[in-house]
């Protein structure tokens, strides 16, 4: 077995220094009973390289692979050029085979690393610290509603209907067992801008809200000013979550820091990452200095050495898990911290110039398309504002023309209805996102088959 | 060899001193790097971009002006920056990582080219079914593959990492009774756990009590049963248990608590001493994470990413959380919120965005089929063999207090007992840095005084487990000769001992431009 250094005589002579004859002497502690006496049944023996990889690739070659056509998904996943560059750096075996940096002194690289990329997030987001990373951003949005009750004592989060509905689900799903209340909405597409969402979430605080909850741009694709809601909720002693699942937007649209919201959280897969069919992702995490001790995760802190050198160090490990055991702030370990560090590399690539040329190209491109498809007939813009996505309303149900156009290779967005299944007023729905990597050809041939599906 | 400028060899001349301060604060091949707002610049980038198309804004007046301070950095100046810093790493690439409980085992590259093939690595997680019937086969796979090692009824891979998944474990159970009507409250952890345990109980509610351990390092049965109770909702045993034994009794704990109406959490993170030679669902476990990144050798990525696959016995495999995949036929579908109906009427719902780690899942299909059923028995056989070697070889040297308890599994525990007065399991660990290995877990688990957990893995040949052996004798022979030295070290490493306090007392998370407007080089 390639993997395995030790031979059959290695093995007799560890066996000696140990003092036992086999190796399944070792397992006597197992009771008789539950210890199988040869390989476990119905599964195949070990496998060459070539063999694995035939069978791997059989696999992979049934998927309709993203860039191999025309692509508009979005939804809370971006489908971004990421540089070769990052790729190669994030797969030296000191990043990626090295364990969470617990030995400082051996581990300067994946801290430093971490630092910056803290102060990339809290920089983009507007926001005066973040931490190390999160699982992705749903789970970090769950995070961050904990963090809200934790600060504020109160127990009721308000959830925007333009909150994306697998985020929801999550922060649903756990509100059952924690026992916060949500109070929840879904979109409504007669809506041109957001306001009415922000209206009726500003109505709704109260001195029981801890938190409102409001991504932006938001699941439809509209972008809104959040600092309105954000005095609105200070006054009343709430704190505004800002949720941000398109980080490449915040270099066109300012950032949720800026319009006053306390806590920032979001995926960050847009840059680095790549699509990888949902995961792993990276989640971002970043608030107001005077929260940082309520945060969950880790953090990387700047110190120096004996000799007085600068170096980082984990830090603020008492309000972790491995520390504080039931009394954490999270149960959160493992992290994201190679995704991290991708992130990181390809926005130290950008830059601020790069990024704002990035945001600027999603940003043409995405009106680009949306004039272009308007002009199909029974296809309408919902959006009076948006970043690099926008909904389309149809004159048919969206969801089995998003399946037709599929069959013949165009991916041509995420349909309301596989979002917010049974909701009749969304099935006409069209999530569409438009980045860097869409050309105008892709669009035409969007255009061409929206037509023909519509006809 | 190398040459003077008259074409000679040359040999060393020893009359300067080997410690000599350098002007750059390099010291060879051991290189400083700074941080990339020091060496970057806002209008500097490593991406070109065709210049956009004038448009008409729909950003609603909503234009980011302030500018947001992120340097640019060229392309050869990031493959520098963070090939520099990659240096300053230990890896499990340079040698062996004996993080007990950690399980850093080689990671094979072939998982690294097979989760990089477009097919998965380039489809987005909301694509029609019908175009991505190869990803739900290849998580189909992997979890037919866990729930056959485990003997378990069925499998949840949404979640993320370890934690995430004793999260989904706990929801399951809390769902099972609160559907007969059952509002218990306590979650029963030995003391020995992994901090996650607790927390995780917390995390959802539970209140948390510690079953204490016997002399010999194992789950107290006679204390576990007279802690049972109707208020109980489950126990979370780790099996094998983080002092490195296996849990004999664990057939009896699952009949205890399932009489007293309780359910079984198995935390996996050790699953790795057992694969293909014990299934936990001949135990009487009910739910069981498995991290994929311990046991199935997906890279542990400097912290991440995870990937927390969690077994359910039949008891618990109604209450699994959405969405995953079934096979029809050839053909597979996802189980979402509106296809639930009433097959899955009592799933808790779901727990993450999409469908789980799918890049940890593609690595460790690579792995199980690379290793297969016998190699895999083959697997946890030398990484049990190699832990007792280390522990067989070293107690004679370093206090085992479990040494007694019979063979130990995948990992050799050792405490600081007959250290010298003042020196400690921070000295042995930091003198092992020196040695150019990275040190094995100190201070857990809680139960034995300065901890030792050394777990070296199936992937390390005897030669490097002998020299590990060499290493961490000589380096216990100086703490217990209360050695000044070793109170230095690291003296080798990149950085010497660090101030963690300071971090923690004024603590400095992100780089702020210094005041007087100079450059701040590494200092």
């Amino acid at each position: 077995m390639r993997y395995l250094p030790l031979t059959d005589a290695d093995r007799r002579e560890m066996l000696g220094v140990i003092g036992a004859e086999t190796i399944d002497d070792l397992f006597a502690d197992v009771p008789e009973a539950a210890r199988l006496s040869g390989p476990i049944e119905g599964l195949p023996n070990h496998a060459s390289e070539i063999a694995v990889e035939r069978q791997l690739r059989a696999l992979a070659g049934r998927n309709l692979v993203a860039g191999e056509g025309p692509f508009f998904l979005g939804a809370g996943a971006y489908r971004h050029h990421v540089p070769a560059s990052v790729d190669h750096l994030i797969q030296r075996g000191e990043f990626l085979t090295s364990y969470t940096p617990y030995q400082p002194e051996i581990a300067q690289g994946t801290l430093q690393a971490l630092f910056e990329f803290q102060t990339q997030v809290a920089r983009l987001y507007g926001c005066d610290v973040a931490n190390a990373s999160m699982y992705d951003g749903s789970t970090a949005a769950w995070e961050a509603i904990v963090m809200a009750r934790r600060i504020t004592r109160r127990g009721k989060a308000l959830l925007s209907a333009g909150l994306h509905p697998h985020y929801v689900s999550v922060a649903t799903t756990m509100a059952k067992f924690t026992g916060d209340v949500l109070e929840t909405s879904i979109p409504d597409l007669t809506d041109g801008a957001p306001g009415n969402d922000l209206d009726r979430l500003i109505a709704a605080i109260d001195g029981d809200t801890s938190c409102v909850v409001v991504q932006n741009p938001n699941i439809l694709g509209h972008v809104a000013d959040l600092s309105e809601l954000a005095a609105r909720a200070h006054e009343k002693g709430a704190l505004l979550i800002a949720v941000v699942t398109e980080p490449v937007a915040l270099g066109a649209i300012r950032s949720p820091g800026e319009m006053g919201a306390d806590i920032v959280v979001g995926e960050g897969q847009s840059l680095g990452v790549g699509l990888q069919f949902g995961g792993p992702y990276v989640g971002l995490f970043a608030t107001r200095d005077k929260y940082v001790r309520q945060m969950p995760g880790r953090l990387c802190g700047e110190t120096v050495d004996a000799s007085g050198q600068r170096g980082f160090v984990l830090t603020l490990s008492t309000r972790e898990q491995h520390i504080r055991r039931e009394k954490a702030t999270s149960n959160i370990c493992t992290n994201s911290g190679l995704c991290a560090l991708a992130f990181s590399i390809h926005l130290s690539l950008l830059g601020e110039k790069g990024l704002r040329d990035l945001a600027a190209l999603n940003h043409a491109k995405a009106v680009a398309a949306a004039e272009r498809l308007v002009r199909v007939p029974g296809v309408e813009l919902v959006n009076g504002t948006f970043f690099n996505e926008f909904t389309l309303r149809l004159s048919k149900e969206a969801r089995p023309i998003v399946r037709a156009l599929a069959e013949d290779g165009i991916l041509g967005g995420v349909s309301l209805g596989r979002l917010y299944p049974g909701v009749a007023a969304l099935a006409n729905g069209l999530v569409v996102a438009v980045t860097e990597t869409v050309e105008a050809d892709d669009v035409d041939e969007l255009a061409e088959a929206l037509e023909e599906a519509l006809a | 060899m190398s040459m003077n400028s008259e074409g000679r060899v040359t040999r060393p001349e020893t009359a300067a001193p080997a410690n000599v301060d350098s002007f750059t604060g390099n010291k060879g091949l051991m290189l400083e790097e700074a941080l990339i707002f020091e060496i970057g610049a806002s209008d500097r980038t490593g991406v070109d971009l065709p210049e956009a198309p004038k448009i008409a804004s729909r950003l609603g007046g909503l234009e980011r002006e302030a500018p947001i301070s992120l340097p640019g950095l060229s392309e050869p100046e990031v493959v520098r920056h963070y090939t520099r810093l990659s240096r300053q790493n230990y890896a499990i690439d340079l040698g062996l990582f004996p993080l007990g409980s950690c399980t850093m085992k080689h990671n094979p590259r072939l998982n690294e080219k097979m989760a990089r093939l477009p097919g998965f690595a380039d489809i987005h997680p909301l694509q029609p079914q019908e175009t991505v019937q190869g990803a739900y086969a290849l998580i189909h796979l992997v979890g037919e593959w866990l729930v056959r090692l485990t003997g378990m009824a069925a499998v949840a891979m949404s979640p993320k990492a370890g934690a995430h998944g004793e999260l989904c474990g706990l929801l399951a159970i809390r769902s099972a009774l609160e559907a007969r009507g059952d509002a218990r409250k306590v979650i029963l952890v030995p003391e020995s756990a992994h901090g996650t345990n607790p927390a995780t109980a917390a995390f959802c509610g539970y209140a948390v009590e510690n079953i204490p351990a016997t002399a010999e390092g194992r789950v107290d049965l006679e204390a576990l049963k007279a802690r049972l109770g109707p208020d109980v909702a489950g126990v979370m045993i780790t099996n094998p248990n983080t002092c490195g034994l296996f849990e004999r009794d664990m057939s009896a704990i699952s009949d205890a608590v399932h009489a007293a109406g309780g359910f079984v959490y198995c935390d996996g993170a050790n699953f790795n001493a057992i694969v293909g030679r014990v299934r936990p669902g001949d135990l009487g476990i009910d739910a069981m994470h498995i991290n994929l990144h311990k046991t199935f050798s997906t890279p542990h990525g400097g912290g991440g990413p995870g990937s927390g696959p969690v077994v359910f016995s039949e008891a618990l495999a109604p209450f699994a959380p959405l969405p995953f995949v079934e096979k029809d036929g050839d053909h597979y579908h996802l189980v979402e919120e509106e296809t639930a109906g009433e097959h899955h009427a009592d799933s808790f719902g779901r727990m993450v965005a999409f469908h789980g780690q799918m890049g940890m899942f593609t690595r460790a299909a690579a792995y199980m089929l690379s290793h297969g059923a016998d190699g895999l028995r083959q697997v946890s056989g030398d990484a049990v063999l190699n832990a007792n070697y280390v522990l067989r070889s070293l107690e004679d040297v370093l206090d085992a207090p479990f040494g007694a308890s019979g063979p130990c599994m995948h990992e050799a525990l050792f405490s600081d007992e007959g250290l010298a007065q003042g020196f400690t399991t921070l000295d042995v660990a930091k003198g092992l840095i020196d040695e150019g290995f990275h040190p094995m877990t100190m201070y857990f688990p809680l139960v034995v005084h300065g901890a030792m957990l050394v777990e070296p893995t199936e992937t390390e040949s005897k030669a490097a487990l002998d020299q590990f052996i060499g290493a961490l004798r000589s380096v216990a022979e100086r703490a217990k000769a209360g050695d000044p030295a070793l109170k230095a070290a690291p003296v080798h490493a990149p950085r010497r001992r660090l101030d963690e306090t300071a971090a923690a007392r004024k603590p400095v998370l992100v780089w702020k431009e210094p005041a007087s407007g100079g450059s701040a080089a590494a200092a």
